[in-house]
């Protein structure tokens, strides 16, 4: 009788840490039996690693989890929280292509075994998506690789619904909407009202906030790893839980840079890109010599993408990139650094054209080059000879810098290249940006921290793939950004 | 009408091509000498076509894991000479080696799985330590297959000659295991996704460990087969097993990663190699030659897959 007085879940204290930077701090989170919890936040605010604390594929350095009356201790695993009753629908999917829809129910429950599973997962799974979504058109024997990317996550969140030998206590969905197109997204919403009236409890992660405020009983808001607003979903709009996502206190803000000369770039310097996004409409991206143009909006809505589109501009008719670039990638391990060369040569490559002599590479002038660069942008590293893996991870990725700046080229496109980048690191790199831009060089810069939009002459806003607002310097407020990146009807 | 459903289903076509370059490849071999469509003719040109067919599964377990095992030929050459020289002088030791054996593959799948080595370097390395123990163990070419293991692969079969009836019973026990059984969407699911199905809460070194052991398995049944047939072993007498098993479970439909196999055409693709090998020394081609005729055959029905994936992905 008194089990309905403790929570279905109840998270106290979660701290972690991913190197230097802390993604959650002292979380606190409950949900009720029956509640379903809505978690909204921007980019880096500690949804996901939140969420994969509850699920048991992280483990927090910190704080208690307690289900039901239960403290689950060290060994919380993913086994450990499907007996409890705890499931998660990831982002990305997590199906296995190379199996069918009921086989993939089948590795969901260690309980499907024996003589006649496959019936039995089949019939499991079909009534699960007749129930969620009528009419779907998923055969249970369909291969997942052959599903289009709206089935396969029909499919999977049908697959944490389905019951076995545990019951269902909390539901985790991450952005479950996200490649859903609007019936179906209604169909899942439904269901998961008529599933909370039965007392399970749901946690919904979503960036259309319509949703949110529709579907959750109560929202809780994180920001820097923080919970900071939690209130029930009636005494919140949307108006007030952005301002409650954005900071109230304008820190960090750049120190107000000589506003009108920067902004006149506009009107005096020509026009070096001009493109319009190929994964979607709005408006025309338009940089200006000189300009530092900021790329704004929730991670993945195309930023990159265009980054690339920009890349590959002078192949491409309908862009116009009329000066050469280059890229400083933001992923520096996988796309950035040539891990088993020097410091010297990770930042030479840009520029070999310049320091070749009678067809050769010539040492003497790579190492000057190297040289040069080491001591104008601070790499802190006594020979330039070393392997570029001796570096930290900021100092790599000054080398990168490096090499982009020293290369001959006048566009400078940098996919949020500041990602794990301690602080110190940061503000000689934004001086050093805005000392370049001064000197006539162009940047195109996405990058996922509010902060930075401050450094950017114009910014843009991205949603869906498509440029939603341009926003001049003085514009590009935290609470305009996150307006345009949330709301539907809001470009400005 | 079969013929029209399937141009126009590539899926269904993929599927039925493991079996259409086998046909073609006895069909070629019909024409040529009509005399090998009997019972004694089969039984001769498929002669070897259990001991290959049981290392081609044995590389599909590894591929299955998208993983590769290079040392697949020198480990069949391996329990061929255990076989012919401890197992044959002193049946315990022999079978006390045999499980060294396959204790090494399990560490090798734990190995690959907790160090993250690349499973063709591990392989390779592994490829010369079996050569050394075979060469150890036999120097030149020699010993005694047990007479067990030699009745075993002369068992006289009824109508259907016996390398058939041993690679359909292959073909049917993997296939129930691999893809019917349970635990086999498990490993399956392991090559497909494997962050899946560690979500999930299974354990992927235990699925490693256990293809890898499997591979283990099914490598020395290959060996002792091989040994059964020959009468007497040779440390280097499978050092083309290797790329026969990777080429049978590729021309069986399999992929290199993706956990994406099928037991049923690595079998087929092993007979088709077999023939295709037997054939070619029914012609007095050279063995120099052969080699390319098999990579030709590969090429050709790799080619055709494409085309076929080509076709898959215009809708």
């Amino acid at each position: 009788m008194c089990l309905a007085a403790f929570p279905a879940i109840s998270l106290t204290g979660a701290t972690k840490s991913f190197g230097a930077v802390r993604a959650l701090e002292r979380v606190d989170l409950v949900v009720a039996p029956g509640e379903c919890l809505g978690l909204v936040g921007h980019n880096g605010a500690g949804k996901s690693t939140l969420m994969h604390v509850l699920a048991g594929t992280l483990a927090a350095d910190a704080g208690e989890l307690r289900v039901g009356a239960t403290l689950l201790g060290r060994g919380y695993s993913p086994a450990v929280a499907y007996r409890y009753g705890i499931r998660c629908v990831f982002q990305e999917l997590s199906l296995c292509p190379n199996l069918s829809v009921a086989e993939n129910t089948r590795i969901f429950h260690g309980a499907l075994k024996g003589f006649g599973w496959k019936a039995k997962a089949r019939a499991l799974i079909g009534a699960k998506l007749d129930e969620i979504f009528p009419g779907h058109g998923i055969a249970p024997d369909d291969e997942v690789a052959d599903l289009s990317i709206g089935k396969r996550q029909m499919a999977e969140i049908a697959c944490a619904f389905t019951v076995t030998d545990t019951p269902l206590r909390l539901v985790i969905l991450d952005e479950p909407t996200s490649s859903l197109d609007a019936s179906t997204a209604q169909q899942l919403l439904t269901f998961l009202r008529t599933e909370v009236a039965k007392g399970t409890s749901a946690i919904l992660i979503s960036h259309l906030l319509k949703e949110i405020l529709k579907t959750s009983d109560r929202i809780v808001v994180m920001k820097d790893g923080k919970a900071v607003d939690a209130r029930p979903a009636a005494q919140f709009t949307r108006d007030t839980l952005v301002a409650a996502m954005g900071t109230v206190g304008e820190h960090g803000k750049a120190e107000a840079a000589p506003g009108a000369k920067r902004s006149a770039l506009r009107a005096s310097q020509p026009v070096v890109i001009r493109a319009k996004p190929h994964t979607g409409g709005g408006q025309e991206l338009l940089v200006h010599r000189g300009e530092v143009v900021g790329l704004a909006g929730l991670a993945g809505h195309g930023q990159t993408r265009m980054l690339l589109q920009l890349f590959d501009g002078g192949r491409l008719a309908d862009t116009t990139v009329s000066e050469p670039v280059a890229f400083i990638a933001g992923d520096r391990q996988t796309d950035g650094v040539f891990p088993l060369w020097s410091i010297a040569r990770n930042i030479s490559i840009g520029s070999f054209a310049t320091l070749l002599s009678g067809g050769l590479l010539n040492i003497q002038k790579e190492d000057a080059l190297a040289q040069s660069w080491r001591d104008k942008i601070g790499i802190r590293t006594p020979d330039i000879g070393n392997p570029i893996l001796s570096l930290s991870g900021g100092n790599q990725q000054k080398a990168l810098f490096a090499r982009a700046l020293a290369s001959l080229a006048r566009i400078v496109l940098m996919d949020d290249p500041m990602r794990g980048v301690d602080v110190g690191t940061k503000q000689e790199v934004y001086e050093l940006i805005r000392a370049e831009a001064e000197a006539g060089r162009t940047f195109v810069w996405y990058t996922t921290e509010l902060d930075e939009l401050a450094y950017c002459d114009h910014t843009y806003v991205f949603r869906n793939g498509a440029i939603v607002a341009g926003l001049g310097q003085a514009e590009a407020t935290e609470e305009r950004v996150l307006a345009s990146s949330f709301h539907e009807d809001s470009a400005a | 009408m079969i013929g029209l459903t399937a141009v126009s289903n590539p899926k269904l076509l993929r599927s039925i091509l493991p079996a259409l370059s086998l046909a073609l490849v006895l069909g070629a071999i019909f024409i040529k000498l009509p005399t090998a469509m009997s019972y004694f003719g089969l039984n001769l040109l498929l002669q070897y076509a259990v001991p290959i067919a049981l290392a081609t599964v044995a590389q599909m377990f590894v591929i299955t894991v998208n993983d590769l095992d290079l040392s697949m030929g020198a480990y069949v050459g391996l329990v061929a000479c255990i076989g012919a020289t401890l197992l044959h002088d002193n049946p315990p030791l022999g079978v006390l080696a045999l499980a060294a054996c396959l204790a090494a593959y399990a560490v090798m799948g734990a190995a690959v799985q907790l160090r993250g080595l690349p499973s063709i370097v591990l392989t390779l390395g592994m490829s010369f330590v079996w050569s050394g123990f075979a060469v150890l163990l036999l120097s030149t070419p020699g010993g005694h297959a047990p007479d067990w293991l030699h009745n075993l692969m002369a068992l006289p079969v009824p109508v259907v000659p016996f390398p058939i009836v041993a690679a359909a019973v292959i073909a049917c026990v993997v296939e129930l295991g691999l893809m019917r059984s349970s635990f086999g969407v498990i490993l399956r699911g392991a090559g497909g996704n494997s962050k899946a199905v560690a979500r999930a809460g299974w354990s992927l070194l235990a699925a490693k460990v256990a293809m890898f052991t499997l591979a283990g398995v099914f490598g020395m049944l290959a060996g002792l087969s091989l040994l059964g047939l020959t009468g007497a072993g040779d440390a280097h007498i499978a050092d083309r097993y290797t790329l026969y098993s990777i080429a049978g479970v590729i021309l069986g439909g399999g992929e290199f990663v993706g956990g994406r196999v099928s037991p049923a055409g690595a079998v087929l693709g092993a007979l088709t190699l077999a023939l295709a090998n037997s054939f070619l020394n029914f012609l007095h081609i050279s063995p120099d030659w052969q080699i390319g005729a098999q990579g030709a055959i590969l090429i050709l029905v790799l080619a055709l897959r494409a085309l076929i994936g080509a076709m898959e992905r215009r809708p």
